[in-house]
């Protein structure tokens, strides 16, 4: 059975048919590309119109997600930007801490339940002057219930008196860097870091295992999939016991679910040896929808957080440099043995200390185990700057840049993290590719809501939420953004044989779009509407989810 | 009462592994919960298991091992409700984790509190540890974190390096007592109690954990300071020493920490008499 597929324009990122008008699948796989005449004769065939007024493109590839995005909007959103759930209703940004007061309010007034603990997320106080939110404030909404809200970046929660009782810590004398108190020496309500944040988690409603993500989460996650284009999407790090894998297995093995997740063993918590042989372990429970075997390393914190660690001068405020969250001995043992046995590698570092670790370590284990393709990726990589990038070329390493990180956090880095100088060089994506480095741009979703677009419009404009261009030089086209979000981010994954591009023998993956992303102006680039997707073959439309 | 909680730091390889099975060994009827990041890191002596878990082993005399992950909060947190309850908790920290950090957050979970931070050095590597681009602050702040230092594999460096390390160790940890000790050969309760081991006040009780000695020493008649205290620092079974002596010149303030010894002038009303505490048998 062959479907031929007549659009309005087909930008295939095969340079020998860069734009055309049809395409041909069977089985859920492309037979070709070109004017109709040109398919005709691979058979019998269905002519399928639906696309005629609409821009195909490949099926756009996150390749640095969590499914824990899909989780999330179970509960209340109180982000400071509009943002779309899976269901497709926008919900609106609130603007301040009355705003967000205000949502939470009427969220707190639909649970039945009164002893039911109510999570939130997203909240950004830096968008409101850095406001402190305190516990009296969520004692507004509710005394009773637990209430706890975690922030935008991941690493900041607000808790309500009732979460802190709950947790034992609505007491004097708690002593901790990331536990403010105030003047009645009792915890404000603020928990700033992992290790406060977990005691009280589970009596907000945030389940540990959050970042495994469960059934309803995927599902959801499937459905911003299909609203921003994607048909490929990684899940960055997840411990993936037998438990998970199965779940993982049935729900993308489900003919409506729309997206191939390609999900990453994360180092935390396990040895470097049972690690590696963890990742072994997984690599044949591969499907075409789920693919599995590659290792995520985290080797240091946040910039925001001051926990990356920077090479000199350090940060802008004088903050002690940051952590390790493994040491260069066990990165050692991982990279050689990764090498050696064919495992991929993602490196997750945010400064460029972290980077220039991971680049000394990769010369030294490409000395013992040379590999002509092994395509290690730097994830985040923020810091980076060009004699890094040349480096990273040189050893044969991609980068997956965080575009979407300038936007929302680039004036906090210009004027409290890193300073001008390096604000204006995170997240370069001209000189990655000047350099020569194999490159995609990731939104790190939850942290920055899904939507490769809207991260190519990033990377293309590189403004700030307050309007600063932020890294002239560093800005990239349109063309170079939409194949760092297509067959860029196909070939960081190893995948690039069989997605990222509309030719023969490839996945039929799609995004349907209704605008034309060459033509709408590169400062337009995220409003690009999206009617939805094509995913091996089967039709996706956003109205439809 | 609420659970003690020794921290035991120290990078790779510094020997937190043979120290914790020695601690085992040496419990006598202690029930020891010993929490690590993962068990690839933990190879427990096997005549010590009596049963192993996916996260938990069970020791021989009720002690406990189990493995924390990524979540060390939560785990402390089962640890703090287990019943019933051990007597002490020594939770290795991973080589690179931060020891005060960890420290400080032990006082946000419910019915547990920190006694003490120890951390290990390996003679032979503290030096290029402390001199690597990547890991040299982290060490720094591992040991200036520390209550006791434990100076390892001095037995294969030799005491040239033994000596040498005492001192590097000392201008990183000035606030701790440094020890030299191979095979993991420290007596259990210097490891559970580190603090105890801070210098006492005169007139208020000393520290009295079993395998130290405080006692008070008052020198007959008119001494050098300058020797004494330097004899003091060179006797490897003497942690610290604080306190004054009469000499020609008057009474003087004398302070010894390892090696490290100085001698000033003594506050007002002071009166003659050294506090010093030793290891009650050199191990």
């Amino acid at each position: 059975m062959i479907t031929i597929y007549k659009a309005r324009k087909i930008i295939t990122m095969n340079p020998a048919h860069a734009h055309t008008t049809h395409v041909a699948v069977r089985d859920g796989k492309i037979l070709g590309t070109g004017p109709l005449e040109d398919l005709e004769g691979w058979g019998d065939y269905t002519l399928d119109d639906r696309f005629a007024d609409k821009v195909l493109m490949p099926g756009l590839i996150e390749a640095h997600s969590h499914l824990m995005e899909g989780s999330l909007w179970a509960y209340t959103y109180v982000g400071f930007f509009d943002r779309m759930s899976p269901e497709g209703e926008m919900q609106k940004g609130s603007k301040n801490l009355q705003e967000v007061l205000a949502k939470l309010k009427e969220a707190e007034s639909k649970i039945e339940d009164p002893d039911a603990p109510m999570p939130a997320w997203s909240l950004d106080p830096i968008y409101f002057d850095n406001v402190r939110v305190t516990r009296h404030d969520l004692d507004q909404v509710s005394s009773t219930r637990p209430i706890g809200i975690m922030h935008a970046s991941g690493h900041i929660m607000n808790v309500n008196t009732k979460a802190l009782e709950l947790a034992g810590m609505m007491r004097a004398g708690v002593n901790h860097d990331g536990v403010p108190l105030g003047d009645d020496g009792m915890p404000l309500g603020e928990l700033k870091g992992p290790d406060v944040m977990t005691p009280v988690s589970p009596f907000v409603g945030f389940d540990r295992d959050m970042l495994a993500c469960d059934e309803k989460g995927i599902w959801r996650f499937g459905k911003l999939c299909v609203r921003a284009g994607v048909t490929t999407a990684t899940d960055l790090a997840n411990k993936l016991p037998d438990e998970t894998v199965n779940m993982f297995t049935k729900i993308t093995g489900q003919t409506k679910y729309p997206t191939r997740i390609v999900s990453l063993r994360f180092h935390h918590g396990i040895s470097p040896e049972d690690l590696i042989d963890h990742a072994i372990a997984l690599k044949p429970k591969s499907t075409e929808m789920l693919r599995l075997g590659k290792i995520k390393v985290i080797v240091d914190g946040s910039i925001q957080g001051f926990s990356a660690r920077l090479r000199e001068p350090g940060y802008f405020n004088g903050a002690p440099n940051g952590l390790w969250y493994i040491s260069p001995e066990h990165l050692k043992y991982i990279l050689e043995n990764a090498l050696e046995k064919g495992i991929h590698i993602n490196t997750h570092t945010n400064g460029d200390q972290a980077t220039q670790l991971v680049i000394e370590t990769m010369t030294e284990a490409l000395r013992k185990h040379p590999s002509s393709d092994h395509r290690f990726v730097l994830q985040h990589c923020q810091l980076a700057d060009a004699a890094q990038f040349r480096k990273i070329a040189k050893l044969g390493m991609c980068v997956n840049l965080f575009a979407n990180h300038h936007f929302y956090w680039g004036d906090e880095h210009y004027k409290l993290t890193v300073g001008p100088e390096r604000a204006e060089r995170m997240n370069a994506a001209g000189t990655a590719l000047r350099e020569g480095v194999p490159m995609t741009i990731h939104s790190d979703a939850p942290i920055t809501p899904l939507g490769p677009l809207f991260t190519g419009w990033c990377a293309v404009n590189r403004l700030t939420a307050s309007g600063r261009t932020l890294g002239e030089a560093d800005k990239i086209t349109v063309d170079q953004a939409l194949y760092a979000i297509t067959l860029g981010a196909a070939y960081t994954l190893h995948m690039d044989q069989e997605i990222g591009s509309i030719e023969a023998g490839k996945r039929a993956d799609f995004a349907v779009l209704e605008d034309d992303p060459e033509e709408i102006g590169s400062d337009k680039l995220k409003d690009v509407r999206v009617w939805g997707t094509v995913q091996g073959g089967r039709v996706f439309a956003v109205a439809d989810i | 009462m609420s659970l003690p909680v020794t921290i035991l730091s120290g990078y790779l390889g510094a020997g937190k592994t043979t120290l914790v099975n020695q601690m085992l060994r040496q419990a006598d009827g202690k029930r020891l919960a010993i929490m690590v990041n993962e068990f690839g890191d933990l190879p427990i002596d096997a005549d010590l298991i009596e049963a192993e878990g996916d996260d938990m082993i069970a020791l021989a005399g009720g002690c406990v091992c189990c493995s924390y992950g990524d979540d060390l909060m939560a785990a402390l947190t089962q640890m703090a409700a287990m019943q019933p309850p051990p007597d002490h908790i020594i939770l290795e920290a991973s080589g690179v984790a931060l020891p005060g950090a960890i420290a400080s957050s032990l006082g946000i979970v419910a019915g547990i509190r920190a006694a003490g931070v120890v951390v290990l050095a390996d003679v032979a590597q503290i030096e290029g540890q402390l001199a690597n681009d990547y890991i040299g602050d982290t060490v720094v702040r591992q040991l200036a974190a520390a209550d006791l230092v434990v100076l390892t594999k001095g037995d294969i460096a030799g005491a040239a390096q033994v000596a040498h390390a005492r001192t590097t160790v000392a201008a990183h940890a000035d606030s701790a007592a440094v020890v030299e000790a191979s095979h993991g050969r420290v007596p259990l309760d210097v490891v559970l109690n580190p603090v105890q081991i801070a210098i006492p006040q005169r007139g208020e009780p000393h520290g009295n954990a079993a395998g130290l000695i405080s006692e008070v020493d008052v020198p007959e008649g008119e001494v050098d300071a300058d020797d004494y205290a330097r004899e003091l620092a060179s006797r490897t079974e003497v942690i610290r020493a604080k306190g004054h002596v009469n000499t020609a010149q008057g009474l003087r303030t004398v302070q010894v920490v390892g090696s490290q010894w100085e001698v000033s002038a003594p506050p007002q009303n002071a009166q003659a008499g050294v506090v010093v505490i030793r290891l009650k048998d050199p191990v």
